[in-house]
C-alpha cells in the first residue's frame, strides 16, 4: 500500500517573536505511523506541536500539511484544562462538537454527522456514557471522550498531547492499549507528545527526541543506542 | 397600589422592558464567561464603566456613546491580559477596577461635588433608563439572541475547548472578540439601573444557578436566560412594592435563586 504523507518538515525552525525555540529539523509524518515526540521540560514539544497544527508560522523552513489537514481534520487531544473538568455538558455535546469542521454553515448536526459520533464513542468503549454529564466522569473516561471527539474530526490523523496526565496506571494502560489498536488495526497515524518512555518504546514506530543539545529521530532500538536514549536503557528492560 | 397600577407609570415600562432585555443579554454571556474562567472581567469592566460614566457626565457628553468605546477597549485589554502567560491577571483586573473607581470618584467630586449621583452610578436607580436605552437593549438583545442561536455549536465548541477549536480551524480570537463587545454593551446598557457595582452579577450569577441545576450546556444556557429574566421580574416588583433599590433587590433574587437551586443540587447528588 502507497503511503500516504500526512505532514513533511523541512529544516524547520519554530519560535516565538524571533525566539527560535527548535531549529533545523527534518521530519516526515505518515499514515499509519506512530511517532512518539519525547524531551525535556521547555525543550520545545508543545511548540512543535503547535506548529504541526498549523497554529505557529514556520520561523524557517517549510511545514507542508495534505490537503485535508489544511481544511481542519486534525484529530487533536490537548491537555485538560481545570475549568474543562467540570463542564456541564454532556458526553454528547463534547464529541459532536468534533464534527464541527465538517458542518460548513449548517445550523444543526446532520444524521450522519451524529452516527459518526456514536460510533466513535462506541469505538472507544463509551457508548453508555452518551446522555452522562462530562464532568461526572472519571479522568480516564473524560480523555477517551475527547479521544472520540478528535477522532470524529480526524481522518488519518491524530496529535496527543501528553494524553495520560492525571490518569491513574490502569486507566493509562487501557487508553496506551486503544491508541494502538487505533494505530495498527485502523490504520490512523498518531503524533503523541509524552513524558511515559514505556509507550514509546514498545509501540511506537519512531521516537522524535528533542533535548537543549540537539535533536534526534529514529526508531525506538536506535533511541536507545543514542547518547540521547542510553540512560533510559533500564525503562525498556 | 395593585401591581397593575404598577405598569401604568411610564418609567417602570422602560425599567422593565430594558431590564429584561438587559438580563437576557447578561446571562446568556455570562453562560460562556463563567465557564471560561472570565467572571473577573465582567466584574473589572463595571468600574470600568463606572469611570467612563463619570467622566461622560463631567465632560458633557452623552454618557452611551463616550462610555460603549471605552469599556469595549478596556474589554479587549482585560481579555488580552487573561490569556497572556505573562501577566497576573487577577492581579491586574483587580488594579484596572480600583483606578477606573478612583478616577470616576475624583472626576465627580471635581465638578459637580459627591451628590446623589455618584450613589445612583454606585448602587443604580429605576429611574436612570431613556427611551434611547430601550432602543438600544432591544438592538443589543437581538445581536446577543441571533449570534446564540446561529453560532451555537461554536459557542460551545469554543468555550469548552480554545485548542481544539483553533486546530481544527475555528477562528477563535472572532469569537472572543464578540463575546468581549456584547458583554462590555450589556454592562454599560444595565449599570445605571443596576448600578456599577452590581451590574456583573447579573452576569454571573445565572450561569452559577444553571450549572447547580443542569447537566447539558444547552440545558445551563436555557436555563441561564430563564433565570434571569424571572429574577429581575421579581426583583423589580419587589423593589416597587417596598421601596427598595432595584439593583440590589434584583441581586438579592438572584442570590435567593442560587441558595435554593445549590440545596437542590446538593439534595439530589446526596440521593444518588
Amino acid at each position: 500500500m502507497e503511503r500516504a504523507d500526512l505532514i513533511v518538515c523541512q529544516d524547520l525552525s519554530l519560535g516565538y517573536e524571533g525566539k527560535r525555540v527548535l531549529s533545523g529539523l527534518n521530519l516526515r509524518v505518515q499514515s499509519g505511523d506512530y511517532l512518539c515526540v519525547v524531551g525535556d521540560n521547555g525543550s520545545g514539544k508543545s511548540t512543535l506541536l503547535r506548529g504541526l497544527l498549523g497554529l505557529l508560522p514556520p520561523l524557517e523552513g517549510t511545514i507542508r500539511h495534505a490537503a485535508e489537514l489544511e481544511r481542519g481534520a486534525v484529530g487533536y487531544l490537548p491537555q485538560q484544562t481545570r475549568a474543562q473538568r467540570d463542564f456541564p455538558a454532556t458526553v454528547e455535546e463534547v464529541v459532536l462538537s468534533g464534527c464541527l469542521n465538517q458542518k460548513g454553515l449548517r445550523f444543526f448536526y446532520s444524521a450522519a454527522q451524529r452516527s459518526r459520533a456514536l460510533m466513535n464513542l462506541g469505538k472507544l468503549g463509551v457508548l453508555e456514557l452518551r446522555k452522562r454529564s462530562y464532568r461526572e466522569l472519571s479522568g480516564g473516561q473524560q480523555q477517551r471522550v475527547l479521544l472520540a471527539r478528535a477522532l470524529c474530526a480526524a481522518g488519518r490523523l491524530l496529535i496527543l498531547d501528553e494524553p495520560v496526565t492525571g490518569l491513574d496506571p490502569a486507566a493509562a494502560q487501557d487508553l496506551y492499549k486503544t491508541l494502538r489498536y487505533l494505530n495498527r488495526k485502523e490504520g490512523m497515524a498518531l503524533v503523541m507528545v509524552t513524558h511515559d518512555l514505556r509507550p514509546a518504546l514498545r509501540d511506537a514506530g519512531s521516537v522524535l527526541h528533542i533535548g537543549h543539545k540537539g535533536i534526534f529521530l529514529g526508531t525506538p532500538a536506535e533511541y536507545l543506542d543514542s547518547p540521547y536514549g542510553k540512560r533510559f536503557r533500564e525503562v525498556a528492560e | 397600589m395593585s401591581l397593575l397600577e404598577m405598569f401604568s407609570f411610564p418609567f417602570i415600562q422602560r425599567a422593565l422592558v430594558a431590564g429584561v432585555l438587559v438580563s437576557l443579554c447578561a446571562a446568556l454571556l455570562g453562560v460562556p464567561l463563567v465557564l471560561k474562567r472570565y467572571s473577573m472581567i465582567g466584574d473589572g469592566l463595571s468600574h470600568v464603566s463606572f469611570g467612563a460614566l463619570a467622566m461622560a457626565v463631567a465632560l458633557g457628553v452623552t454618557p452611551l456613546y463616550f462610555s460603549i468605546p471605552v469599556v469595549v477597549a478596556a474589554a479587549f485589554l482585560l481579555l488580552r491580559v487573561a490569556d497572556s502567560p505573562r501577566w497576573n491577571s487577577d492581579a491586574a483586573i483587580a488594579v484596572v477596577s480600583a483606578s477606573s473607581l478612583a478616577l470616576g470618584v475624583l472626576v465627580i467630586s471635581g465638578t459637580s461635588g459627591m451628590t446623589t449621583d455618584v450613589d445612583n452610578y454606585m448602587f443604580g436607580s429605576v429611574l436612570a433608563m431613556s427611551k434611547a436605552d430601550v432602543a438600544l437593549s432591544a438592538v443589543l438583545c437581538a445581536g446577543v439572541l441571533a449570534l446564540f442561536v446561529l453560532l451555537y455549536h461554536r459557542i460551545f465548541a469554543v468555550t469548552f475547548d480554545e485548542s481544539f477549536s483553533r486546530a481544527t480551524g475555528l477562528r477563535v480570537e472572532r469569537y472572543n472578540a464578540l463575546l468581549a463587545i456584547l458583554t462590555a454593551m450589556t454592562i454599560v446598557l444595565g449599570m445605571r439601573m443596576m448600578g456599577a457595582m452590581l451590574i456583573s452579577s447579573l452576569v454571573i450569577f445565572p450561569a452559577l444557578t444553571a450549572m447547580r441545576l443542569f447537566q447539558s450546556f444547552l440545558g445551563v444556557t436555557l436555563c441561564a436566560a430563564v433565570t434571569s429574566v424571572s429574577c429581575f421580574c421579581v426583583g423589580l416588583t419587589v423593589s416597587f412594592v417596598w421601596s427598595t433599590p432595584v439593583g440590589a433587590t434584583v441581586v438579592a433574587a438572584n442570590l435567593a435563586l442560587f441558595l435554593l437551586a445549590w440545596g437542590a443540587g446538593a439534595l439530589r447528588r446526596r440521593r444518588t
